[in-house]
């Protein structure tokens, strides 16, 4: 067992995997990466089980003392990496020997996502290693990272040992550069009266926003109201509260609430929304099921193969 | 009685609908509906999620085998909706002690004092439905209650309070319920019990089952102080 220590946390780092599943009827949120795939393809580019817990990490990153050489992988928004003041890139393998990792600002996005081999050992709590900050369990110790934290890591190959970085020339993008536009989310409208015209409008993120949801600023929407018969929600639902501006449920979401639902983002949409900066332009473009659906599968096909070429390159 | 609605609840999930009010009635066909789903115990089911007219059922699509997963689990629940043979669940009853009053029910004067009566009364009257676990939310292992005499309902605090002590027993307009941890809070407090209801490191974490029952024990702050030693 080797572990790492946290110099200074960023702005809120988190440990976190795929999510919580199965315990909503409790009242326990999913939690869990943001963007599930992209911390599942990090988890693959080190060798690891998609399951494996990594670092979310927001805005800003951490710096961390590597104790002995690992191997770890980046996805997510562009971030300032560097290794003992050695710059490091997305989306690949990188091989590092003992040292200090520095993760600074985020470009163009909000989050992004660390794996290292073997895994953060943090204990499972309800099927999990997810950090649920609003409940205050689970990760490290229910809570963001902060200075002196130290994070163990799990078993794993021992990386051939150089004093520099290694890594490979290639590298993976886990959302499509070329077709895909950060700033369009699509949506299955719900029966309610204004579900279509938040397709209409030009939103931006609001700066209140955080892992729970998305607030969204613009102009408003009638048929909000706050005395509804409270319902299940879900990670990707669209609330419509009395003033107006609609709410954008993501990972930390509450599992029922009283608000009316203007419908559902797609899931493979959530991971853009997650990247959404505070003063950033949104647009909606309502889908039909049959739509929703191919897309998942597109999603999905994506995926198997960035597996593959995962698979075939390590 | 609406027929029941059933609408999707994005990519993994539907909501079927019973109901649009809080009615006990349309509560309970909720939790039988949610107790024949998990009876069934279809491989592809993640959660059901009741609320107090409706039911979350949240699926893994890829064992469903077949191209419209919210059809072929509409079409499953629908099945279940009108079998009304098959078994409904047991709730379990759980008697909850609470000690009312003091630093453990910091509203009970004023609420007492506002509903007109007396805080003897108040206590007996809060203490003596049989209330159900209408469904979970909020925060975990919050359980909403239905059952409240209806006399008893009071408005919520102008300004919530930041900090609520975990087992406080509360009432928030027509709707009771008890906190599970510390957390902020605008409902009226009335007392608090010394039971633990949402421990992570419990096998079952919640106390309390959507659909359980729930009676109130009125009990004294040395009997409070007590169980909660051996809590």
């Amino acid at each position: 067992m080797t572990a790492w220590q946290v110099l200074s946390p960023g702005l809120q780092t988190t440990v976190q995997d795929q999510g919580r599943h199965g315990w909503r009827h409790l009242g326990i949120a999913r939690a869990g990466a943001m963007d599930p795939t992209a911390l599942a393809m990090a988890n693959r580019l080190v060798g690891n089980d998609e399951q494996a817990a990594g670092l979310e990490i927001a805005v800003r990153g951490p710096r961390i003392r590597l104790s002995r050489a690992c191997r770890i992988a980046l996805t997510g928004t562009e971030i300032q990496a560097t290794w003992n003041g050695e710059t490091l890139p997305m989306g690949r393998p990188l091989d590092l020997p003992a040292g200090e990792l520095s993760l600074g600002p985020l470009r163009d996005g909000l989050r992004a996502w660390l794996a290292v081999a073997g895994g953060l050992d943090a204990p499972v709590v309800l099927d999990s290693r997810s950090t649920d900050l609003r409940g205050g369990f689970g990760g490290y110790d229910g809570r963001a990272l902060v200075a002196g934290d130290l994070l163990s890591i799990g078993d794993a190959a021992p990386v051939k040992t150089s004093r520099r970085p290694a890594f490979p020339a290639w590298w993976i993008d886990v959302d499509d550069p070329w077709t895909v536009d950060r700033h369009v989310l699509r949506y299955l409208p719900s029966l309610h009266p204004s579900a279509r015209e938040l397709a209409g409008a030009v939103w931006h993120a609001h700066a209140n926003s955080n892992r729970q949801g998305v607030r969204l600023d613009g102009a408003g929407l009638s048929g909000g109201g706050g005395d509804g018969v409270s319902e299940p929600v879900a990670v990707g639902t669209l609330q419509l509260p009395p003033d107006g501006q609609p709410i954008l449920l993501l990972a930390d979401a509450q599992t029922v609430g009283g608000y009316p639902r203007l419908g559902h983002v797609i899931a493979c949409d959530l991971g853009r929304a997650a990247q959404l900066r505070p003063g950033e332009p949104v647009h909606f473009e309502p889908v039909i099921p049959a739509q929703a659906r191919a897309l998942a599968h597109e999603h999905a096909h994506r995926l198997a193969r960035l597996r593959i070429a995962i698979a075939q390159h390590l | 009685m609406s027929a029941p609605r059933i609408e999707r609840l994005g990519d993994d999930a539907l909501l079927v609908r019973l109901g649009d009010a809080i009615d006990a009635s349309v509560n309970a066909r909720v939790h039988a509906l949610a107790a024949r789903v998990r009876e069934a115990s279809p491989s592809w089911l993640q959660d059901l999620v009741p609320a107090y007219a409706s039911l979350a059922v949240f699926f893994d699509a890829e064992r469903t085998a077949t191209g419209d997963p919210h059809a072929f689990v509409g079409e499953f629940v629908t099945q279940l909706l009108d079998d009304d043979t098959a078994p409904a669940g047991h709730a379990t009853l759980h008697e909850i002690p609470v000690c009312y009053g003091g630093t453990h029910g910091e509203d009970l004067v004023a609420a007492a004092r506002e509903l007109g009566l007396d805080a003897a009364t108040l206590i007996a009257r809060h203490s003596a439905p049989l209330y159900t676990v209408a469904m979970i939310g909020f925060a975990p292992g919050f359980p909403y209650l239905l059952g409240l005499d209806s006399a008893l309902a009071l408005p919520r605090l102008a300004t919530p309070r930041t900090h609520v002590p975990a087992g406080s027993v509360a009432i928030g307009g027509a709707q009771a319920g008890i906190y599970p941890r510390q957390s902020p809070g605008g409902w009226r407090l009335l007392g608090r019990t010394p039971r633990v209801l949402f421990d992570t490191a419990r096998a079952q974490p919640a106390l309390l089952q959507p659909g359980d029952h729930v009676r109130f024990l009125p009990i004294d702050a040395a009997t409070f102080d007590r169980l909660g030693a051996s809590a």
